[in-house]
């Protein structure tokens, strides 16, 4: 080092950088990231973060299989997406570079712990040559760092064994992006002195490393300059970065608060559902029972028997847990009783991708019952969305005495944005109007309670909880007589009952709001429909072709069953209607059959989110096809071949 | 319309067994033994002095299921095996409940065996009555997880291949804490063994032998037939020496190696009798009692094999509650969102 100081230079200002930090699925990638990503958020960036990681826990290390990366979108202005391909990728070992290098865009940069890059992990990774040195990354930036080494270095004489302090090299890799993008790290030395208070060699030795890692940028002149993303113009007010999950489990907490009926969350641990159950489980102070169940089915269960007894009752899953709550949420459509049942999407059939994410749910939502058993369906389609889906779907299934679904998927599960908090004041109250008295006057004047009377503009039936005398009654799974409820075989009777449970759910659709169109100047031909997590991905492809001067429309459904009463007349103003989502074309399917409407769709299913560059080419395909007059079966063809 | 009075400010009301019938038309065939459970639990609710509205019948599927139908309380006839599942979440949210489990053999110990044991380990605060008649009824007459080997029935023409579970060795192998056997020809013990299970806090569990008359008659007649009741049924009483027989001519004796058998008292001392111990913590000694018997043509005996004392689940899930909020004070929504690092664009 140097002992004259000179004046640093000036850091360029960037207005976006999205960085991948990637790693083995024990090197603390996502630690890395998320400690990132709380600095950028406390200095005002707007911000959105994917990580992207294996099932298993600790997959072989060294191998393709067992690469964990998480990838952070940092910008000065409004963003949707956590970028389609990253500007910087930090990679911990020659896996990590193989599995991520094709989605890096030629003159991205690349930072390696050349430590890493020997002969075994070389071949592990299945390299025959070293990509450092036979020129196979000429396109790139290329950094070789010695990480590994220097996090062992500054920690020796701290009497840290070096197979421990090598642990701490994230923190080093996060220590020099920190200083690449002028970020404080001051946030995060305070978290390692709190998180390891306890633990005063893992404390030191991360500490060390995060600093060395700072030094290092500024020291090595390795890098020309360094870089800053200033502030976004966000809205004033006061903000946190959350992920889905945790929006959904605050929303859960708000519900029962603003509702007074106490939250019972019955579940079973399943990947990526989990962290509601664990976020909830530590917020017992609002009366919050979570329940983790002996299987799904006993999750749901003892939610309904929850909600029976007049808690708001809640189960959370994911693919493989919906199949099996199924039976379940029948006998919940038979009820009519509130609940809610939250599916966070992955990969299926089957086991599927756990830890990826799809959106292929919707029709085993919609139609995943035997018998007639509709339901309502509520879709998020933001992290931060998924707290006021949360309360939307809770307002349903209690004004209705109804099971509802709300869908979220991996993807808004665990990434994050910045969201600003609401008043709490302003939170909508949900009534849950128990019932508190007779409702029918039999033939020889003797009071009752009919369990299955119907509020007429509703058609919701009384919601009486076991504790008031007089309101005994007896409910099942087994069809009843309409009004009294009492068990009844009667064909028209069934009929009947089919017919109302049907108009119930059919007319929730006058009580949300319309569909809430983006569409500038109202002159456009082609309308992008979406639900879901696409939401980011589908306005930011909706950014980039307005910016080439096309008209094209958007609109992100939330309600998806119903749908909103004007979505029929919304589609048919449109020449053409793109359907974008992860799964083989679920919603499109249903447009097709609840409106007639030639809705073309758009389908992937990798495991990721679309990229915003995917869906500007597949709309600008649409207004091309439409402006050179190619009819719609074509142009579907054109788009499935993609 | 009437307003229903706040039932904390009435005193429980005198009831008859009227007052705990519904209006349904009970529908077993006719002989079917559920009636006279029916009959003993609507007889003995009056005598709990319990209120009917803060009593839950539950069930899932199976003819016994349909019993919350014939009880004039809240009720819920559920699904297939899965009402110890929503009887959890029912009693975990509502300790002031009284909430009844009905359930059979098929229903409790095939489909809803999962449901079962882990109701019964978490000592959730149900009571469980299994009406055990080593059938199924409901559709017409298949072997049920309680048949024993051999049976023929219309799914196994040839005979069954399966070992029967022991419904009461499996409630103590889930760590019950309250284990019971009645049956359906003797009104007054199930009366006193039901009584004996709603007083318990926590999962109760009872066997009741129950004979469906169209399906498999006749089960239980050779332990439970009136002229056999004296010299096969062995009652187990608390303190007491384990005898039977018109004169107390029978009894039981634990073996040096911890198995239990009949003997005649005139062959051993009095003195060598086991006296029976319902609040021991060790299970053996129930669980050896509960193998007494290979089946119901042996002397089998009934009463509480174990009534011990634990945590219920319910209780202990809202002492968790409560230590949340002397601990962090009551939830505050505002400040639960503000909890993370929050930061302010002005």
């Amino acid at each position: 080092m140097s002992d004259t100081t000179t004046n640093p230079p000036a850091p360029h200002i960037l207005d976006r950088v999205v960085i991948r930090f990637a790693g083995d699925s024990g090197d603390g990638m996502q630690l890395a990231g998320d400690r990132f990503t709380t600095s950028s958020a406390l200095l005002g960036n707007d911000l959105a973060t994917f990580p992207d990681f294996p099932a298993e826990i600790r997959a072989p290390a060294g191998t393709l299989a067992g690469v964990s990366a998480f990838q952070v979108h940092i910008s000065d202005h409004d963003i949707l997406t956590p970028g389609d391909s990253p500007n910087v990728l930090v990679a911990m070992n020659p896996a990590a570079l193989r599995a991520n290098i094709a989605t890096l865009s030629p003159g991205s940069t690349l930072i390696v712990n050349v430590d890493a890059f020997d002969e075994r992990n070389l071949a592990k990774a299945g390299y025959t040559t070293d990509p450092l040195s036979d020129g196979s990354l000429g396109a790139f930036v290329v950094y070789e760092v010695p990480m590994t080494s220097i996090t062992t270095e500054v920690s020796k004489d701290a009497g840290v064994k070096p197979r421990d302090a090598e642990r701490s090299k994230n923190f080093f890799a996060l220590g020099l992006i920190s200083w690449l993008y002028t970020r404080p790290i001051e946030a995060t030395a305070a978290w390692i002195e709190q998180r390891y208070a306890d633990k005063e060699l893992v404390r030191e030795a991360n500490l060390r490393a995060l600093k060395a890692g700072f030094h290092f940028g500024e020291t090595a002149e390795l890098f020309e300059s360094n870089y800053e993303v200033r502030p976004a113009a966000l809205d004033p007010g006061e903000y946190v970065n959350i992920t889905g999950n945790t929006a959904v489990a605050w929303g859960l907490i708000a519900v029962s608060s603003t509702s007074g009926l106490p939250l019972f969350l019955g579940t079973y641990p399943i990947t990526p559902a989990s962290d509601i159950l664990h976020e909830l489980s530590k917020h017992k102070q609002f009366g919050v029972r979570t329940f983790q169940a002996e299987d799904e089915i006993a999750g749901i269960g003892a939610a309904i028997g929850a909600s029976f007894g007049g808690s708001l009752g809640v189960t959370t899953t994911s693919g493989p847990g919906l199949d099996l709550k199924s039976e379940m949420m029948g006998l919940a459509v038979s009820l009519e009783i509130p609940l809610l049942i939250i599916d966070i999407q992955r990969g299926g059939p089957s086991t599927g991708l756990p830890t990826k994410t799809e959106q292929a749910d919707l029709l085993s939502a919609m139609y995943g019952r035997h018998g007639e058993s509709p339901l309502p369906i509520v879709a998020a389609k933001t992290p931060s969305h998924c707290f006021e889906a949360t309360l939307e779907a809770a307002r349903l299934a209690v004004k209705y005495r109804t099971p509802v679904i709300l869908l979220s998927d991996g993807y808004l599960a665990n990434g994050t944005e910045p969201w600003r908090l609401p008043e709490v004041a302003s939170l909508p109250v949900i009534d849950p109007d128990f019932a508190t008295r007779t409702n029918h006057t039999l033939d020889d004047g003797t009071e009752v309670f009919w369990p299955y009377v119907r509020d007429e503009e509703t058609l919701a039936r009384p919601w009486a909880p076991p504790g008031l005398a007089g309101l005994e009654h007896r409910i099942g799974g087994l069809e009843k007589a309409d009004l009294s409820g009492a068990v009844n075989y009667d064909g028209a009777n069934h009929e009947r009952m089919t017919r109302l449970r049907a108009a119930k759910i059919a007319g929730i659709a006058h009580d949300i709001a319309p569909v809430d169109v983006d569409d500038v100047d109202g002159d456009a031909d082609v309308l992008v429909v979406g639900w879901g997590s696409t939401y980011g991905a589908i306005a930011a492809g909706v950014r980039r072709v307005r910016a080439r001067g096309h008209a094209v429309a958007h609109a992100h459904l939330v309600h998806l069953n119903p749908f909103p009463a004007d979505l029929g007349e919304v589609l048919g103003r449109y020449r053409r209607v793109l359907v974008p989502e992860v799964n083989m074309g679920q919603l499109s399917r249903l447009l097709r059959a609840e409106y007639l409407v030639d809705a073309v769709p758009f389908n992937q299913v990798k495991g990721v989110p679309f990229r915003a560059a995917d869906m500007e080419a597949a709309i600008l395909q649409q207004i091309e096809a439409v402006a050179a007059g190619i009819p719609t079966a074509s142009s579907e063809r054109k788009v499935s071949d993609r | 319309m009437t307003d229903v009075a706040d039932p904390a400010a009435v005193p429980v009301p005198l009831t008859t067994r009227k007052d705990w019938s519904s209006d349904q038309e009970v529908r077993w065939c006719p002989g079917c033994g559920d009636y006279s459970i029916l009959a003993a639990v609507q007889m003995l609710m009056p005598e709990l002095g319990v209120r009917r509205e803060k009593t839950v019948f539950l069930s899932g599927i199976g003819c016994a299921a349909r019993f919350p139908y014939y009880m004039n309380t809240y009720g819920l006839h559920s699904i297939h095996g899965r009402a110890p599942a929503i009887a959890t979440g029912l009693a975990a949210t509502r300790p002031d409940l009284d909430v009844w489990v009905v359930t059979g053999d098929g229903d409790a110990l095939s489909i809803g065996g999962n449901h079962l044991i882990h109701a019964l380990r978490r000592n959730v605060n149900i009571t469980i009555l299994l009406f055990n008649n080593q059938i199924y009824g409901l559709t017409k007459g298949q072997y049920s997880p309680t048949s024993e080997v051999a049976k023929v029935t219309k799914s196994t023409p040839f005979g069954s291949l399966e070992q029967p579970f022991n419904p009461l060795s499996v409630a103590l192998g889930a760590e019950a804490t309250f284990v019971a056997r009645t049956h359906d020809m003797d009104r007054k013990h199930m009366m006193e063994t039901f009584r004996r299970a709603h007083a318990h806090r926590g999962a109760s569990f009872v066997e009741i032998y129950q004979n469906c008359n169209v399906f498999n008659d006749g089960a239980f007649e050779q332990i439970t037939g009136k002229g056999n009741r004296e010299n096969m049924l062995i009652p187990l009483v608390h303190g007491e020496p384990i005898r039977f027989g018109a004169d107390g001519e029978h009894g039981v004796v634990m073996l040096r190696d911890g198995s239990v058998e009949v003997v005649s008292v005139a062959d051993v001392a009095e003195s060598d009798l086991l006296v029976h111990d319902e609040h021991r913590d060790n299970p053996g000694l129930a669980f050896q009692l509960s193998r007494l018997s290979r089946g119901p043509y042996e002397p089998t005996p009934i009463g509480v094999f174990r009534d011990v004392d634990r945590t219920e689940y319910g209780a202990a899930m809202s002492r968790q509650l409560e230590e949340a909020v002397e601990r962090k004070g009551p939830g505050d929504v505002a400040a639960l969102l503000r909890s993370g690092s929050s930061w302010t664009v002005s």
